[in-house]
């Protein structure tokens, strides 16, 4: 129990001290560096909550493509010039702070809706029955497994999308 | 519990102090004293000309856009072969019609040309 205290403040000071560095860069590229610092130490915190395969896919998936794909668009932006101005424009500020108290809307919603931990541990011992990742796909193929066919279709729909504005012809 | 995940972090402190004591040893025990002609990019080369940050080509984008989404395909997969034997025909069924689905974009790609790099 020490072990897993002393873990989760490390990684969760980590997150949190790489997520204030990620948002008070002025260079995007370094902002992105700090968001991989960031997610792994999320991924560790994942592995505390006993969501193993989440925490592999968080390195994986997020700190891995996901990250590259954020630098490739950064580098095509062409973002944090010293000498040229930006091309997000004048009314950024305005979606960003639209977004930001969306998600903050969302915080407070959880937080207040939480509640205390569960008396009853059900996933440990779904875990040890069948493993993480069983004990997920069970869920996912018997129960919402229209949800995965939606991934699907909103998988070919961002690779046409991503087909058609990349692929024009200028 | 968090006994099986002790190598992986003796794996990140590692590397972690080896990235350290790269970086703040190579402050400590070197020594800096630069000359206009230790200063030039290239000895006996032609000097650099503009930015080394160029706009990077939409490609590239393209490219690491199908990898994300191929990649998250590969996770749905990878959670279904775990249980397709308990799941049997409609497991099966199921992730036929998902693959199905990217196959229909495969082709779609295929066919506009965004696999060719030119």
């Amino acid at each position: 129990m020490e072990l897993n205290q002393l873990v989760f403040y490390l990684f969760a000071g980590v997150a949190v001290a790489s997520s204030v560095m990620m948002i008070t860069r002025r260079n995007p590229v370094y902002s992105a560096m700090y968001l991989v610092v960031s997610l792994f130490s999320i991924a560790a915190i994942f592995v505390l909550l006993n969501a193993h395969f989440l925490a592999a896919l968080q390195v994986v998936v997020y700190a891995g493509a996901i990250l590259v794909l954020f630098l490739f668009v950064i580098m095509l932006l062409n973002l944090g010039h010293d000498f040229e101005p930006d091309v997000r424009g004048r009314f950024w500020w305005f979606f960003g702070l639209g977004l930001g108290l969306v998600l903050l809307a969302e915080l407070v919603t959880l937080l207040g809706n939480l509640r205390g931990p569960a008396e009853v541990d059900l996933l440990t011992p779904l875990f040890q029955a069948r493993g993480a990742v069983a004990a997920l796909a069970e869920s996912l193929f018997l129960n919402y497994v229209v949800a995965v066919e939606v991934t699907g279709i909103l998988l070919l729909v961002a690779m046409v999308g991503a087909v058609v504005i990349a692929k024009r012809r200028v | 519990m968090l006994r099986e995940y002790v190598p992986v972090l003796m794996i990140f402190a590692l590397s972690l102090g080896t990235a350290l004591l790269m970086v703040i040893g190579s402050h400590i025990f070197s020594q800096y004293r630069p000359t206009p002609v230790k200063s030039q990019p290239y000895e006996s080369g032609i000097p650099a000309l503009g930015d080394t940050r160029e706009r990077f080509a939409v490609k590239y984008y393209v490219v690491a856009m199908l990898f994300l989404l191929f990649d998250v395909e590969v996770v749905i997969l990878f959670t279904w072969a775990v249980v397709f034997k308990r799941l049997g025909l409609f497991g099966f069924v199921s992730i036929l019609i998902f693959l199905l689905l990217l196959v229909i974009g495969l082709l779609y790609e295929w066919k506009k040309g965004a696999l060719e790099w030119d």
